[in-house]
């Protein structure tokens, strides 16, 4: 079988042929690696690539003669901050250069548990401090629709490579849109649950109460499968919930008729580029034509958002990477003592965004500054809470752009941070509100750039994202589409 | 100008749960170094962690027996400093709402000081860090990381106590209820109990306080003493010097007996303390906190009231003996025991055990006498036990270095010896050789007696018999005594123990000699007595 079919295929449907063992797992992965091998000298998707491990748990998984497990022999990528036992986990950071976690996450573990075979580990922003995947030592990942553009961040390997089909799906973590907007802009399918519906657990901390793991996949119906291995309970994260896990696969064929989307007013002002509101306002038509009934919702507090949000998030960040200081693993400085050779290991480990966030974090922790900032954040994150528990008194999700531009040139905005943030503008809020949310493609710019949308449910309501997902990529084939810059 | 010192304390005890306080790491002492360690103590990247429920319900003990009131929603905090042997560069730890606040600890009076209320400040629950191993000529040094995340509870006193033999006396208390509670053993030595000391100055009668300094790397209670005292000469003679305290944190240094001030680098932190994300703030069940309390035992002050007035045991007795909870238990074991012992010799019903004896408000070990009978003998038992476990029994702990439960003088086998002395079988002296044969050999009384052939001789036939040869052998001491000599006599009762190697129960040897003396004169028909 040659390799564009395999590789090019969905997860359920390459699924399909691993259960049928019309395809062995070996087959899967080895064109997986070849894919990736191929492709990867021109997008630099993938920062590490697993090859003798994949081909090994491929041949073991080929012995077993029960080929019933939900994911078996399936090739999938994972950012570079989710550990994997053995395997460099360098969240594309000098500092953690070397370093290969003993142990494996949790999502890892169910996933690995469910036959899925990790073909290598993701390019991502460095410590997932970006909306481009410019800021990973390894160099940035380029966008396959147009390899002089950005593919998201910080997500963007696990992104980029899901729509260059080196993975038959990919996981990345989201902080304020890491998985969403990259999605949006390669046109994939990308997921962030609801804050503790999946352990975080072997999740490389960023901002502890606003990280979830999540799917990147080609399909809503791929997302729906996979969260049906990962998501549940986990008793080494504390945060995560005793909420069963429902059959998600059930909701995709749900009718969607009846069924009532909000469109949030403040998303639709200054800023957000003309392609990007012309497919939003073709998605809102595809839903009433489904019979959706869509009426404007107010989330007032929006304009806090990201204020709040580069409060909390470097707050929580500062304190979570003071634990590299090259006395136990990584990268080490030299120095003759130990408080030199920490700020030597330090200042030559992080990058600059990673600095910027750790002094605003240290900042706003500071004697003096606590209440002033980090305080009340905390109580503008409550209001806007509150925004989206009222929003949801009158509608079952909400319907909103996932990002206000079509993909930016590589470099555009790497040296003007606040345009950079900004990019985050319509994600940050969902995990300040700790809601579940769904990006999917919506249509192209001029130039075969990729335009998302986003839909966000109340907590643990991603049945009515897959539900209202799977009616729109039902009507639709903007998710079919494969990007062709990589032949040109 | 006099100046009175006010001095507060900061006790930290390793609690002594199986497991860490966020990770399932076994937490003994002793381990080879970083041979207990796992991913989350090592705080390597991506780890999360998870409350030990036993080490709150542990720290909710102390809180209770402290009469602390228990935080309505508890939350934990980290608190940021570098340091090589804090792996995560934070502490999770608890800052503005600690697990339990306002308590008291009552120091009761000794012979020559009053007693002292101590009101406690807060009770909070924290990990501990690992280890710095600095060798001699070494230009690196090692870290061990066995002691990370080792359940610590920080118990925070207000400024009550006024004086070092305060402070000290405070102490004692304080170790002496956590070890009551069995959450911790409380080792100086091992580090699972560490204090820091602030003390400051103010003028006599003053309401306001001085500025303090805070002592740290004080090792045992003794050196709390002798750094408080030595503090308080240097703050005096500054104040008196028309100088200013600095508010600083000093290091106590025994050798030279004296404080230092530590460098200003290594305490001048800003922790930035702020909620620990990966904890989910959470309220204990008042139906847990009551559970809790029902398990807590009775307390040392309370227990040594107890003693004095059910056993009639002085306040000195009462104190020693409720010293540890061990020596306590023992004490009370064996008076139980000894009580048992005696109504099975009578052939009574077995005593009740020392907890409905409690509630009885008496101790009834002496059954079919009346209530006032029994307190008196019991008082009686009580004594003799108090007298033995106080002295030999504690000396031989002494001796042989270890604690009373593992000296292995089972409280039956020194009732039982007390029941040999009672009942005349064995003398005090051979009593106490005895003791230190019972505890080498394990042996109960009865078959130790037997095996040494050191039973005490009372079978008034083989008396009477060793008095005859006795005084056959010696015409000259019998002639002095029936011309009224009386130290012929104590002559003749020492030959009659000599013959029965001691073994004779003197009263009865001086008895059966009088006894066979008078018959003799009655025979020669001499002058009655």
């Amino acid at each position: 079988m040659p390799d564009t079919p395999l590789t090019s295929l969905t997860a359920h449907a390459l699924l399909d042929l691993l259960h049928g063992g019309d395809v062995t797992p070996t087959e899967a992965v080895t064109a997986s690696l070849r894919r990736i091998r191929a492709l990867n000298p021109m997008l630099n998707a993938v920062i590490a690539i697993e090859e003798e491990r994949a081909l090994a748990r491929a041949k073991a998984l080929a012995a077993t003669p029960d080929r019933s497990s939900p994911l078996f022999g399936l090739p999938i990528l994972m950012k570079a901050n989710i550990c994997v036992a053995g395997v460099p986990t360098t969240c594309a950071s000098r500092i953690l250069q070397g370093f290969r976690p003993p142990y494996s996450a949790t999502v890892v573990e169910r996933l690995e548990q469910a036959g899925a075979i990790i073909v290598g580990m993701a390019n991502m922003d460095e410590f997932a401090f970006g909306s481009s995947c410019e800021t990973s030592c390894e160099g940035p990942t380029r966008n396959p629709w147009d390899l002089e553009r950005i593919p998201g961040g910080s997500s963007g390997g696990s992104a980029a490579a899901v729509a260059a089909d080196m993975a038959a799906l990919a996981f990345g973590s989201d902080t304020g849109g890491s998985i969403r907007q990259p999605a949006a802009m390669c046109s994939v399918v990308g997921l962030k649950p609801t804050y503790g519906r999946l352990s975080r657990y072997g999740l490389i901390a960023f901002a502890s109460s606003l990280d979830q793991i999540g799917p990147i996949t080609k399909d809503v119906e791929d997302t729906a499968l996979v969260m049906e291995v990962v998501a549940g309970l986990d008793p080494r994260d504390s945060t995560s919930a005793s909420v069963p896990t429902p059959a998600y696969r059930a909701a995709l064929h749900r009718p969607v008729k009846g069924l009532k989307v909000g469109v949030p007013k403040e998303y639709f002002v200054g800023g957000l580029d003309p392609s990007v509101d012309q497919a939003m306002r073709q998605a809102l038509t595809v839903f009433r034509q489904l019979g959706v009934t869509v009426q404007e919702v107010s989330l007032p507090h929006t304009e806090y958002a990201i204020p709040t949000y580069y409060i909390i998030a470097t707050a929580e960040a500062s304190s979570n990477l003071a634990r590299f200081d090259g006395v136990r693993y990584g990268w080490r400085a030299s120095g003759t003592t130990v408080p030199e050779m920490v700020e030597g290991t330090r200042g030559e480990g992080f990058g600059a965004e990673a600095k910027r966030r750790i002094i605003l974090g240290t900042y706003v922790l500071s004697h003096g500054y606590y209440d002033a900032y980090y305080a009340k954040a905390l109580k503008v994150r409550t209001l806007i809470q509150r925004d989206f528990h009222t929003a949801f008194e009158s509608c079952q999700a909400i319907v909103t752009p996932t990002a206000p531009t079509p993909p930016f040139r590589l470099g555009e905005k790497l040296d003007d941070p606040l345009a950079m943030y900004l990019s985050d503008i319509f994600t940050i809020s969902v995990n300040l509100a700790g809601v579940p949310a769904l990006a999917l493609p919506c249509g192209f710019a001029p130039g075969q750039l990729p335009i998302g949308m986003q839909l966000i449910a109340p907590p643990f309501g991603e049945e009515i994202l897959f539900q209202l997902g799977a009616a729109f990529q039902q009507e639709t084939e903007w998710h079919r589409r494969k990007p062709t810059a990589m032949d040109r | 100008m006099t100046y009175e010192p006010v001095i507060g304390l900061e006790v930290h005890v390793q609690l002594n749960t199986a497991t860490k306080i966020f990770c399932g790491c076994p937490s003994r002492f002793g381990a080879p170094p970083n041979g207990q360690v796992c991913p989350v103590c090592l705080g390597l990247p991506g780890v999360l962690p998870v409350l030990n429920r036993q080490a709150l319900a542990s720290g909710v003990k102390v809180a209770l027996a402290l009469g602390c009131r228990i935080q309505p929603t508890l939350k934990f905090d980290r608190k940021h400093y570098f340091y090589p042997d804090l792996p995560k560069n934070f502490q999770i730890s608890q800052y503005d709402l600690p697990l339990a606040f306002d308590g008291v600890l009552e120091v009761p009076e000794t012979a020559d000081a009053p007693r002292v209320t101590v009101r406690i400040r807060r009770v909070h629950l924290e990990e501990d860090a690992g280890k710095l191993i600095h060798e001699r000529g070494e230009r690196t040094s090692l870290v061990d990381y066995n002691r990370t995340g080792v359940p610590l509870l920080e118990i925070v006193s207000e400024p009550d106590l006024r004086t070092p033999e305060e402070a000290y006396r405070y102490l004692q208390v304080l170790k002496q209820t956590v070890e009551y509670l069995e959450v911790s053993d409380c080792d100086m030595e091992k580090g699972s109990l560490r204090c820091d000391a602030n003390i400051s100055l103010k003028a006599a009668g003053a309401r306001t306080l001085g500025v303090k300094a805070e002592i740290k790397n004080l090792n045992s209670f003794k050196y709390v003493r002798a750094a408080l005292t030595h503090e308080i000469a240097r703050q005096q003679e500054v104040l008196r010097a028309g100088g200013r305290v600095t508010q600083e944190t000093r290091l106590w240094d025994d050798a030279r007996e004296a404080t230092a001030p530590m460098r200003s680098k290594e305490y001048a932190h800003d922790y930035r303390y702020f909620p620990e994300p990966d904890l989910v703030p959470f309220s204990l069940a008042q139906d847990d906190v009551e559970a809790i309390r029902r398990t807590l035992p009775e307390l040392p002050l309370q227990r040594a009231c107890r003693f004095s007035t059910q056993y009639g045991l002085s306040a000195y007795d009462a104190g020693v003996l409720t010293s540890e909870k061990a020596l306590a238990d023992y004490f009370e074991a064996c008076v139980r025991a000894f009580g048992e012992h005696q109504g099975v010799r009578e052939g009574d019903r077995p005593s009740p055990s020392a907890e409905e004896d409690r509630r009885e408000g008496t101790l009834g070990a002496v059954p079919g006498a009346s209530a006032s009978e029994r307190r008196v003998r019991i008082g009686g038992a009580a004594k003799a036990v108090a007298n033995w476990v106080q002295g030999d029994v504690l000396a031989q702990c002494r001796a042989r270095t270890v604690a009373i439960p593992a000296l292995g003088l089972p409280p039956a086998h020194l009732a039982q010896l007390l029941g040999l002395i009672e009942r005349g079988t064995v003398t005090m002296r051979m009593a106490k050789d005895l003791l230190v044969q019972m505890i080498d050999t394990g042996e109960a009384p009865p078959s130790l007696l037997q095996r040494l052939g050191l039973a005490q001789v009372t079978d008034p036939q083989v008396l009477k018999a060793a008095a005859v040869a006795v005084i056959q052998a010696h015409a000259k001491a019998v002639s002095d005594y029936q011309r009224g000599k009386g130290q012929a006599l104590k002559f003749l009762v020492g030959q009659l123990m000599a013959r029965t190697k001691g073994q004779a129960n003197p009263e009865l040897a001086h008895e059966v000699l009088q006894a066979v003396l008078q018959e003799q004169l009655a025979r020669q028909g001499g002058p009655n007595r």
